[in-house]
């Protein structure tokens, strides 16, 4: 008899899930966001900025393994996260070559440099957000909704004007091409929720510390109508759904991932509140993931019969 | 419905319908009967027979050699052909005691058993050492050690660990329900040794019929309770167990003992009902054979020593040639290196796979989703501790309390990466564990 028997240390048995399938489900999940965008800002052709930017993503990580001689991970869909996630948070307008600079930006410098999938200190597409805005501050602040162009209601808001919350709900309105539609981006969430591929640690320590935030800060009180003008405004639900909860940039550890999403609520607020911009969540987000590491040092869970069992 | 449970672990496809129905069958030995001398922790037995020797079933043919040790028993009568090299089911090769079975099962004379009552702590003892019984759950630690705590009046809790949480094996599951009576009795033996305990036995909720099945028996036994757990492994690594049921928690510079509990296998158990009760040492268990590639599946009373492949044979031999063998369940089993490998003490199943995930599954890198920290029944940071058992920082991997891991492969389980995380902390934790002895 043939005794060729594979040996391996246990355990002999495995989960199902890869890491290219929980990042295609973050692609799934970004995708009523997306559809919705494309639609809305259709007269803008905001199409081709999506599928230009993801595309110039895939391609900047296939080209630079490929010179590199690195095996070439393009399969793992980390590069489409990236690239979409970026084209999301870019407004309509933009011309298409800033957002493949921003998605070859993302790849390279944000994400390769450091050591490729995993090692990345920094949220890629946001990073590379942060990076055109500074480039192109006013293609990056140049908001149009049906040919109109104007401020954004999260400006408005600032500004002291009325909004109309409903429309910031179902995403009619102002913005980046994904960040609009409330209604969509939590149909995605909920996807990922179900599917396991995120949880509420994050996004609810984030949006609860938010709200605590503006309630004390922001001059209305406990205001429904003001509470959620600026929870649908800006990028904030998809920055705390899909940006925040990425897995490379955020604590390993439980009680670590909490803080990360206070973190996150008080610079958001503090930005929106006390800073020049109207916007806070990608730089809040950003400089959060500074602070991973340090928040993973303070909060190393205790071992079971160490306290750590309760 | 179990509410006792643990933080972390996970939900594997348990694969226990295979042979959860199958009554247990007894085989008798066709081939040769090979009993290694190390079959359980701590020094091996020593020889007491020779080549050309004659021996009867339930012969001792190898004694305890030391307090941490175990005696070696014959489980049929025949001819010793001598001391040879065989590989044992983890795949080492180690010193064994082969005997020519003459096919006659003449039984050695017992010594009578006196009843329980009129026995002594030290005589029943005596009794579960000559037996030759280790805890058969896996561990193989000698059970009279384990029953000789330091003060036994401060054991509180005896746990049998009925949780059998590994997929596929259902040994202990027939075992509780075709010998529910010499598993009380011997839960019995084990609380006249300790005054102060409660007997709990401790079985997932996946065996409603377990736990209604020993709840009727144990309702005249005023000292004996059935715990429901949560249905999750390792529900039945002895950490997690014991603080299922009790709250209490141990890590890994106490002993169970220290938590005022002592957790026995339903094996062992029955083990210690045929020693002191019947008066029989150990000879033989209950060997779960399933997996993809077993013709039937089914659970079999092998006796010791019998090799792997007659069990094979009787499950009906293998439907294709399979991949991987594994001896135990898939989550700590040993995958075998030969089928031709003695069933010992601690074998509580055979396992034969047509494909083998672990060689399908591709190592990518680590993306840090935390999975395996959730899951960790000990707390760790399992994705960490193998990067530092990758860079051989030892002092690290202590300082991240590395030692404190069971090694219960969940982490290795969750992966999305595939990464062989266990095996890193694993191979890392004994170096740790053996510096720290030296020092």
């Amino acid at each position: 008899m043939n005794e060729n028997y594979n040996v391996s240390s246990s355990p002999h048995i495995r989960d199902r899930i890869k890491s290219s399938n929980l990042m295609l489900m973050v692609v799934i999940g970004l995708l009523p966001a997306t559809l919705f965008g494309i639609w809305n800002f259709r007269h803008e052709n905001a199409w081709i900025l999506v599928v230009v930017t993801t595309a110039a993503a895939v391609l900047s990580e296939y080209i630079y393994e490929k010179l590199m001689h690195k095996p070439i991970t393009i399969n793992d869909f980390s590069a489409v996260v990236t690239g979409l996630l970026l084209a999301l948070n870019l407004p309509p307008t933009l011309p298409w070559w800033m957002g493949a600079l921003g998605a070859v930006f993302a790849i390279i410098v944000v994400k390769q440099l450091f050591g490729g999938l995993g090692q990345n200190f920094m949220n890629p597409a946001l990073a590379a957000r942060c990076f055109l805005l500074i480039c192109f501050a006013g293609r990056m602040t140049y908001f149009v909704y049906d040919g109109v162009t104007g401020p954004t209601p999260l400006a408005e808001l600032k500004a002291g004007e009325a909004v109309n919350t409903m429309d910031m709900l179902i995403g009619n309105i102002r913005g980046t091409i994904g960040e609009t539609s409330v209604i969509a981006i939590m149909i995605g969430a909920m996807f990922l929720i179900l599917m396991g591929v995120i949880d509420l640690r994050i996004p609810g320590s984030y949006i609860v510390s938010f709200v605590v935030f503006i309630v004390i800060f922001g001059g209305h009180g406990f205001d429904p109508q003001y509470i959620t003008a600026h929870l649908c405004g800006g990028g904030l639900m998809l920055g705390a759904w899909f940006m925040a909860t990425d897995y490379v940039t955020s604590p390993i550890t439980s009680s670590g991932k909490i803080i990360y999403g206070v973190c996150m609520g008080l610079l958001t607020g503090l930005f929106r509140l006390f800073g020049g911009s109207a916007e806070g969540v990608s730089y809040a987000i950003i400089i959060s993931n500074l602070l991973v590491p340090l928040i993973e040092k303070i909060t190393l869970p205790k071992p079971f019969g160490k306290g750590g069992e309760k | 419905m179990g509410f006792l449970t643990f933080k972390g672990g996970i939900h594997p496809d348990d694969g226990k319908c295979f042979s959860k129905d199958q009554p247990v069958q007894t085989i008798l030995p066709k081939g040769d009967l090979v009993y290694p001398l190390s079959q359980h922790i701590g020094a091996p037995a020593q020889p007491l027979v020779k080549k050309g020797d004659h021996v009867l079933k339930g012969q001792m043919i190898a004694s305890a050699s030391g307090f941490v040790s175990a005696p070696v028993h014959a489980s049929v009568s025949g001819t010793v052909k001598g001391l040879e090299q065989r590989f044992s089911p983890a795949g080492t090769k180690g010193e064994c005691i082969v005997i020519e079975n003459d096919g006659e099962y003449r039984e050695a004379e017992y010594e009578p058993v006196k009843p329980l009552e009129e026995m002594s702590r030290d005589e029943i003892l005596e009794k579960i050492g000559e037996s030759g019984i280790v805890g058969m759950g896996g561990a193989g630690f000698p059970t009279r050690v384990k029953l000789s705590p330091k003060e036994p009046e401060n054991i509180d809790y005896i746990i049998a660990n009925c949780a059998e949480c590994e997929p596929y094996i259902t040994a202990d599951y027939r075992r509780m329900l075709e010998n529910t009576e010499e598993l009380i009795s011997g839960m019995r033996v084990v609380l006249s040794l300790f005054p102060n305990a409660k007997g709990i036995f401790a079985v997932e909720d996946n065996k409603k019929d377990c736990i209604d099945k020993l709840k009727s028996a144990v309702d005249d036994e005023p000292r004996m309770q059935v715990a429901s757990l949560v249905t999750k492994y390792p529900q039945g690594a002895e950490r997690q167990l014991i603080y299922a049921v009790t709250k209490r928690a141990i890590n890994s510079s106490m002993l169970p003992a220290d938590a005022g509990c002592i957790v026995d296998n339903v094996e062992t158990l029955i083990g210690i009902h045929r020693a002191v009760i019947e008066g029989k040492p150990l000879t033989e268990r209950i060997v779960t054979v399933s997996g993809d590639d077993i013709a039937s599946p089914g659970n079999f009373k092998a006796p010791l020593g019998i090799s792997h492949q007659e069990l094979v044979d009787a499950a009906g031999g293998f439907i294709t040639q399979p991949q991987k063998l594994i001896s135990g369940g898939p989550m700590m089993g040993f995958a075998m290196v030969t089928v031709d490998a003695p069933v010992t003490k601690t074998s509580s199943s055979l396992l034969a796979f047509k494909g083998d995930e672990v060689a399908k599954s591709k190592e990518t890198a680590c993306i840090n989703c935390a999975r395996c920290v959730d899951v960790c029944p000990s707390r760790l940071v399992p994705s960490r501790l193998a990067d530092l058992a990758q860079r051989h920082d030892e002092d690290g991997f202590v300082a991240m309390n590395g030692p404190e891991c069971v090694e219960c492969g969940s982490c290795s389980y969750v992966c999305p990466a595939k990464r062989q995380l266990k095996q890193a902390i694993g191979s890392m934790r004994k170096t740790a564990l053996a510096n720290k002895k030296k020092k």
